[in-house]
């Protein structure tokens, strides 16, 4: 993404050149900030490159594909899940004490933070805009079913929901169903259908034919 | 604390804004934000409980009507201001009154601090009250403090399914006087003991409550 305006050519609109007032508002604060030397803007861009590149839901499929090939890390991830992921070295701030909570037959996690924006940094990374919306926190604890199937997910009345509300500083991971049709991809293909939204219970796995 | 930020439950709220593709950032401020929230935090001058505070007593109408990063921009310069890292006058001004310190943490620094972060887990001697499969109580009056018990789940009775050993207390540590560390459980409350009669079908909902907010269900 270009920070620079007059290189967007690919916008059709036109728009203003004036930097937004939340922008300019942000640069007073870092340009303070820095001047009294209580920052460092480089930590500021290393920080913004780890949340660019190394959290996110690539992580946490890595970790729901490894549990469905193999048994005893399943178990280990349902038992102990800190542990398990940080076998696969996704470990730290906002992932210090994890649990793994699975989908089966007839059970169906989500997870949400009603009080602020709980997520699981070290694997899904930073939260959608959806996930902290003020919709999504007041509504997926009373009407779940409802909320879910904004996002395109419906279930039988026999199939219970559980709703996680990370109120501690425990997070959250929902473990998915492996899809039918995939019994002969390896870890690789199967981390391929591991979606952001199907390891918070808003959305399943691509099945192999989408995926 | 009564606040609009515990907003579980609340009724009136429109459809779930789900945006397909959805970058990272919205515009790169936003980054800039969350990177300076996080940096200023290794002044030691408030932990994650009283950071989390400093959001929730924002205006209740610029709580609901500012986005997330516009809030944490917001709340961090309240707290920088209240914490003594800067000045109301050096906020207005837009420069500083005294000569530079020297940040806490460098980009290695943070690098390497994020793997590792900040577990709140504690050893502590006192036994847990509770075990798994007890019915338990959440308390119906709340202190006007930063808390983590949700309004929409007081004065309700569930049973306890996790236990997660001993855990940093917000209610105490938002105040930063002490950690005040209890036993954090996993209570899972039915649908329709939270709603009524009204509850969507089949669904439950599970809170991480500390020790101190529960009683023993009669």
């Amino acid at each position: 993404m270009t920070k620079e305006p007059h290189h967007e050519h690919t916008h059709e609109h036109a728009h203003s050149l004036l930097p937004s007032e939340p922008a300019l508002r942000v640069r007073a604060i870092e340009t303070l900030l820095v001047e009294k030397g209580l920052i460092d803007p480089a930590a500021v861009d290393a920080l913004i490159d780890t949340f660019s590149n190394e959290l996110g839901p690539q992580n946490g499929a890595q970790v729901i594909a490894r549990s469905w090939i193999d048994p005893g890390f399943r178990e280990r991830l349902l038992a102990d899940a800190t542990s398990a992921i940080g076998e696969l070295g996704f470990t730290g701030m906002q992932g210090e004490h994890m649990v793994a909570v699975e989908n089966g037959d007839h059970v169906h996690n989500v997870v949400v933070c009603t009080l602020c924006s709980c997520y699981p940094w070290p694997v899904l990374g930073l939260p959608p805009v959806w996930y902290k919306s003020l919709e999504y926190r007041a509504r997926v604890v009373r009407e779940p079913r409802a909320v879910l199937a904004e996002f395109g997910l419906t279930f039988p009345d026999d199939v219970e929901l559980r709703v996680w509300d990370s109120t501690a500083e425990i997070r959250y991971l929902v473990v998915p169903q492996r899809p039918a049709g995939s019994e002969a991809m390896d870890g690789a293909a199967l981390a391929g259908l591991v979606t952001r939204d199907s390891m918070i219970g808003t959305g399943l796995p691509m099945t192999p034919e989408a995926g | 604390m009564d606040g609009v930020h515990d907003l579980g439950g609340m009724e009136g709220f429109g459809p779930v804004p789900i945006e397909m593709g959805e970058p990272l950032f919205h515009e790169p401020w936003e980054g800039r934000v969350l990177g300076m929230r996080l940096l200023m935090g290794f002044w030691g001058r408030w932990n994650i409980d009283a950071n989390r505070h400093s959001v929730e007593r924002l205006p209740p109408a610029e709580y609901l009507s500012n986005s997330y990063y516009e809030k944490w921009a917001a709340a961090l310069v309240n707290i920088s201001v209240e914490k003594g890292l800067m000045t109301r006058a050096e906020v207005q001004s837009g420069h500083s009154g005294a000569a530079p310190e020297t940040p806490p943490v460098d980009a290695a620094g943070v690098l390497a601090f994020m793997p590792k972060g900040r577990p709140t887990s504690r050893q502590i001697d006192a036994e847990p009250t509770f075990a798994i499969g007890d019915r338990v109580r959440t308390p119906s009056h709340l202190h006007s403090g930063h808390t983590r018990m949700p309004r929409y789940l007081r004065d309700r009775v569930g049973e306890v399914v996790l236990h997660h050993g001993a855990h940093v207390f917000p209610d105490v540590s938002a105040t930063m006087e002490g950690e005040a560390p209890q036993h954090l459980y996993t209570v899972r409350f039915d649908g329709r003991d939270i709603w009524g009669e009204g509850a969507e079908p089949g669904h439950n909902v599970s809170a991480d409550l500390w020790e101190s907010y529960l009683v023993p269900a009669a």
